[in-house]
């Protein structure tokens, strides 16, 4: 059953959509959505230096959004504001990134790893994902409460016992792990999308942080299933596809609210 | 035997010093207020008690295993968290629902529940928050301006029940309020700060002192001897908190 392209690319969006979508409701709820992306387009100089070094690209990925991650955490509140931070390192990663790839030589397909390849993903790539997914959501579940009660207030997990600082540092490798695992599926480009977007289309529906967390995987799933079917349908790429399916689904939710308050 | 204890205590945030050689301590049971003017340093040596904030000379030492309940300025709420006064109060520790609600009950929100926070009114939503507080079943609240946004008869409100609990509780309470009048009568002892300890005591001791008038000019003096005349006979013991001061 591995053995076709449409089933593998369908288990890989899956396993990115279980690890981004509970992700990402607290990427929204953090304001970390630039931080989101920032990182997403610093691990396009992960993927330049993996070919150069004929590496793993997804360990070369996730060694530079690790250091970015880590990087503007740690020098954040040091005179500069996070997303000037974000901004100087993000894109002098992503611009170096460029000219190391176009230094490799013509024969690397840069778009890719922009926009994602899902079709493309081999036995070996599921088995990196899915890792990385249940990792997250591990971590996710595992630390849940004091997640959330950092996300409340920095003070008031303080004075649970909870190091709000150590949360903030966490969620930024989490991050790390889902953008390193997302870039060929979605591409560096689109992996903030499929962060925010089910997360956001959840908000209006929900009236709990679990009850978001959940329709937002809910969502997430969908739209991975409708932008692969779409996608071969139309003869589409598949990346694009499944953030449209999602952003679709975001506007639905949003015109329905709207109906209803009439 | 002090809940938490502070000694010399310097703070900088940046380049600028906000606390320095701040000695502070504070014991079961009691009720204390710090009092200052803007970017006195109140809201930072709360933190430091609590840990916030890295502290750059002195220490502070908190009993072991210290339970403390923290009520903050004021809750941010972003408007993309979806959050039932449920869900928080069982933040990060899960209470039973007889607990949350005889919570709720101790501070006048009762039924409160399945309310999102964000559409709580700022009196509600305060009393939410002190709420979760009582629920670590706290040796020691501490409040940080916990009446700002609140109107005069709603600070009231609030200032008799935080009383009420310390009665019913027996939990110390340290508040940080810039409501000298109000606040200072309910206090056993006032700190009155200005980036270091200008002077401390009890309220009739701060009130007169003249650094303090310094800080806030004798109007304020007129309002507490009101407030004072109007509630006197609750501060038969303040001779002998003035005579604790003396060691």
């Amino acid at each position: 059953m591995l053995d076709d392209f449409m089933v593998r690319a369908a288990l890989a969006g899956l396993g990115v959509a279980l690890a981004a979508a509970p992700l990402g409701c607290f990427v929204v709820w953090r304001r970390m959505a630039y931080f989101g992306d920032a990182t997403a387009h610093a691990a396009i100089l992960g993927v330049a230096l993996s070919l150069m070094l004929s590496i793993s690209v997804f360990a070369g990925a996730l060694a530079v959004a690790l250091l970015t991650a880590v990087a503007v955490t740690a020098l954040s509140g040091r005179g500069q504001a996070v997303d000037t931070l974000l901004g100087v390192v993000a894109h002098s990663a992503l611009a170096v990134g460029l000219v190391a790839v176009s230094l490799v030589g013509g024969r690397v397909e840069l778009s890719a790893y922009l926009f994602g390849d899902i079709l493309a993903v081999g036995r070996g790539d599921l088995a990196v994902i899915w890792g990385g997914a249940v990792l997250v959501l591990g971590l996710l579940a595992w630390k849940w409460s004091d997640l959330l009660t950092a996300t409340m207030g920095a003070d008031l997990a303080r004075a649970s016992g909870i190091d709000p600082g150590r949360i903030h540092m966490g969620m930024a490798l989490a991050l790390a792990v889902v953008v390193a695992v997302a870039i060929k599926v979605v591409g560096a480009l689109l992996i903030g999308a499929l962060l925010i977007v089910p997360a956001a289309a959840a908000r209006p529906l929900v009236r709990t942080p679990e009850g978001m967390a959940a329709v937002a995987l809910v969502i997430a799933v969908l739209s991975v299933a409708g932008g692969l079917w779409g996608a071969y349908h139309v003869d589409a790429p598949a990346g694009p596809a499944i953030v449209c399916a999602a952003a679709l689904v975001f506007v639905l939710v949003n015109l329905g609210k709207l109906l209803s308050r009439r | 035997m002090s809940l938490i204890e502070a000694r010399g205590l310097a703070v900088r945030l940046g380049a600028q010093t906000v606390l320095s050689g701040v000695d502070f301590d504070i014991s079961a049971r009691e009720i204390v207020t710090v009092v200052g003017p803007n970017g006195s340093g109140k809201s930072t040596l709360l933190r430091a008690l609590i840990g916030a904030v890295p502290i750059s000379a002195g220490q502070v030492v908190r009993a072991s295993g210290l339970r403390l309940g923290y009520v903050p300025q004021k809750l941010q709420i972003d408007p993309t968290l979806p959050m039932t006064a449920r869900r928080f109060l069982n933040l990060p520790v899960r209470a039973t629902p007889q607990k949350t609600a005889a919570a709720l009950e101790r501070t006048g929100a009762a039924g409160l529940e399945a309310r999102q926070l964000a559409d709580l009114s700022g009196g509600q939503l305060q009393r939410v928050v002190l709420a979760r507080a009582l629920l670590a079943d706290p040796q020691i609240l501490l409040l940080d301006e916990p009446t700002q946004g609140l109107d005069q008869l709603g600070s009231a409100a609030f200032y008799r029940l935080i009383e009420d609990i310390r009665t019913d509780l027996g939990c110390a309470i340290l508040m940080v309020s810039h409501e000298l009048h109000v606040v200072m009568s309910a206090s056993d002892r006032v700190i009155c700060l200005n980036g270091h300890v200008c002077c401390h005591g009890t309220p009739e001791v701060v009130a007169s002192a003249p650094e303090y008038r310094a800080l806030f000019g004798t109007g304020t003096q007129g309002a507490l001897a009101l407030y004072r005349h109007e509630h006197s006979h609750r501060h038969d013991h303040d001779h002998d908190h003035s005579q604790e001061e003396a060691h």
